[in-house]
C-alpha cells in the first residue's frame, strides 16, 4: 500500500538533463582543481620538501600543505558529497562537532606531545 | 495561563512526523553519522601519529627520501608513486559523483557505466597500495647502516650490481672456483645482517666463501639519521667518503649493522614506531577502500538488475558514494601527514 504520510526525501534529488549539464562541468571543474593542487603539492615536496628545506621556509611549506588539504577536503565534502546541498542544520551537526572535537584532540596532542618530548630530553631514558 | 494546557493545538505548532528536520532520508542520514564516527577513528589515528612524531628524538623519516620509487623504474622518483596513487583515488570519486549525477536523471545505463570505472580505479588503488607495501616491507638495496662512530645513516644513489660469487674455499654444496650466479642478492643482504660478509668475500649457509664480484655503486650519499659519537643527525656525507665508511660497517664481520626494509620490530627509514603506524594507518585505510569496492561491485549489480529503478530512485549509490568520498577524503589527510609534511 502507498504511504502518503511520509514524506518521500530520496525523490528530490532528481534533476533533468538541463541541471545534469550543469552539475557535471561543476563536477570536472572540482577535478581540475583537486588535480592541480596534487600536482603542486607534489612539485613542491620535490623542490621544497623537509629534505631541502628547514626553518621559516619550512614551517610556511608545512602550513601551505595543510591548508591546501583543507581545501581539497572541503571540495570533497561540499561538492562530491553533496554536504553544500543539504539544509544547514545537517551541515552543521555533522561538521560543528566534529571540528570541536578534533581541534580539542589536537590540541591535547600537541601539548601532551611537547611535554614528553621535553622529559625524554631533559631525562634521556 | 500559567500551568494552563489545551489538547487541541493547530497543526503548524504540532509536529506530525510526516517531514524530517534535516530533509534528508533515514538512510542518508545515519550514512552521514557513520562516516562522522570513522572519521573520529581516522582522526584518532593520526593524531596518534602526529603523538609520537612529536614525542620521538630521532630524526622522523622524510617523504620524499622514503618513498621516491616506481614500478619497472627503479629510485630517483621522490613522491610520484603516491601522488599518481592519489590521483588514482581522485579520478575515481569524480566518476562515483558523476554515477550519483546520472541517478538524478534516472540513466541507468550512465550509473552502470560510472560505477564500473569507479570499481576499476578503486581495484587500481588497492593494487598500488599492494606494491608500495611489498615495497615498503622490501626496503631498498643498501639498507640502513650503522656507522663506525655508533650514528646510523640512510643511503641514497644507485646500488653497483651484484655480477657473482668465485668460490674460494669450498663448502658442501660448491667447489673450489665455481661461480656461483643465482640468488646472488637475497644471499648477499642474508649475509649482511648475520654479520658474514668481510673485507669483500661472503660466506654461505654452507660454509662456503666467496669473492663478491660488485660493480662500483654510483651517486653514493649517506644521511645520518641517528647521533653518533662523531656525526649527528642531518649530517651528509658524500661519493667516495660515504662509499668508504658504507662498506666499512657493512663489511665489518659483526652482525646487525644492517637494516633492510621494515616490520613491525624495526625498519630501515626511521623509529619503529613509524613502519607500526605505516602498516596500521594505511592498512586501516586500504581495507576502506577494498570494502569500498566490494559494496560498490554489491550495488552495481543491483543497478543492472534494476532493482533501484524499479523504485524509482538512485538513492543506495549516492549512499555508497558517500562512502567511496570518504574513503578518498581520508586519502587526502593521510597523503599530507603521511607523505608531505
Amino acid at each position: 500500500m502507498e504511504r502518503d504520510d511520509i514524506y518521500e526525501y530520496s525523490l528530490d534529488g532528481h534533476h533533468n538533463e538541463e541541471a545534469g549539464k550543469k552539475i557535471r562541468k561543476k563536477i570536472w571543474q572540482v577535478t581540475a582543481l583537486l588535480t592541480a593542487i596534487t600536482i603542486l603539492e607534489v612539485i613542491v615536496g620535490i623542490f621544497l620538501g623537509r629534505s631541502s628545506t628547514s626553518g621559516m621556509l619550512w614551517q610556511s611549506v608545512k602550513w601551505g600543505y595543510i591548508i591546501l588539504t583543507l581545501i581539497k577536503a572541503g571540495y570533497i565534502v561540499m561538492v562530491f558529497m553533496h554536504l553544500g546541498d543539504e539544509k544547514k542544520s545537517l551541515r552543521y551537526i555533522i561538521l560543528v562537532p566534529y571540528f570541536i572535537f578534533m581541534a580539542y584532540l589536537i590540541f591535547v596532542m600537541i601539548n601532551e606531545a611537547n611535554a614528553v618530548h621535553g622529559a625524554w630530553e631533559t631525562y634521556h631514558f | 495561563m500559567a500551568g494552563h494546557t489545551t489538547n487541541q493545538m493547530d497543526s503548524a505548532t504540532l509536529w506530525g512526523g510526516k517531514t524530517s528536520p534535516f530533509q534528508v532520508s533515514y538512510g542518508k542520514m545515519m550514512m552521514w553519522f557513520f562516516l562522522v564516527s570513522d572519521a573520529l577513528s581516522f582522526g584518532g589515528l593520526l593524531v596518534a601519529y602526529g603523538f609520537t612524531r612529536h614525542t620521538t628524538l630521532d630524526a622522523w623519516p622524510i617523504g620524499e627520501e622514503t618513498f621516491n620509487s616506481l614500478p619497472f623504474l627503479g629510485h630517483g622518483y621522490p613522491l610520484v608513486y603516491v601522488a599518481l596513487m592519489t590521483f588514482i583515488l581522485i579520478v575515481s570519486s569524480v566518476t562515483m559523483v558523476l554515477a550519483v549525477e546520472a541517478g538524478h536523471r534516472m540513466d541507468k545505463k550512465g550509473v552502470v557505466k560510472w560505477m564500473i570505472a569507479t570499481i576499476i580505479g578503486g581495484f587500481f588503488f588497492v593494487g598500488s597500495q599492494a606494491w608500495e607495501w611489498y615495497h615498503f616491507i622490501h626496503g631498498s638495496e643498501f639498507g640502513k647502516i650503522e656507522l663506525a662512530d655508533g650514528s646510523q645513516a640512510i643511503v641514497s644513489g644507485h646500488f653497483g650490481e651484484i655480477k657473482n660469487f668465485t668460490v674460494l674455499e669450498a663448502g658442501k654444496h660448491h667447489k673450489k672456483g665455481e661461480v656461483i650466479k643465482e640468488d646472488l642478492m637475497h644471499e648477499f643482504q642474508h649475509a649482511a645482517l648475520a654479520g658474514k660478509l668481510k673485507d669483500g668475500t661472503i660466506t654461505l649457509h654452507d660454509g662456503t666463501i666467496a669473492k663478491i664480484n660488485k660493480e662500483a655503486d654510483e651517486h653514493m650519499h649517506l644521511i645520518i639519521k641517528k647521533d653518533g659519537s662523531k656525526y649527528k643527525v642531518g649530517d651528509k656525507i658524500e661519493d667516495e667518503k660515504a662509499a668508504k665508511m658504507y662498506y666499512e660497517s657493512l663489511y665489518s664481520g659483526e652482525s646487525n649493522k644492517v637494516i633492510y626494509g621494515a616490520n613491525l620490530d624495526q625498519n630501515e627509514y626511521g623509529p619503529q614506531q613509524y613502519a607500526q603506524f605505516f602498516f596500521f594507518i594505511t592498512g586501516f585505510h586500504g581495507f576502506h577502500v577494498f570494502s569500498g569496492v566490494m559494496i560498490n561491485i554489491i550495488i552495481a549489480i543491483g543497478v543492472v538488475m534494476g532493482t533501484y529503478h524499479k523504485r524509482g530512485h538512485y538513492e543506495m549509490v549516492e549512499k555508497t558514494g558517500l562512502y567511496w568520498h570518504f574513503v578518498d577524503l581520508v586519502w587526502v589527510f593521510v597523503f599530507t601527514f603521511f607523505y608531505l609534511v
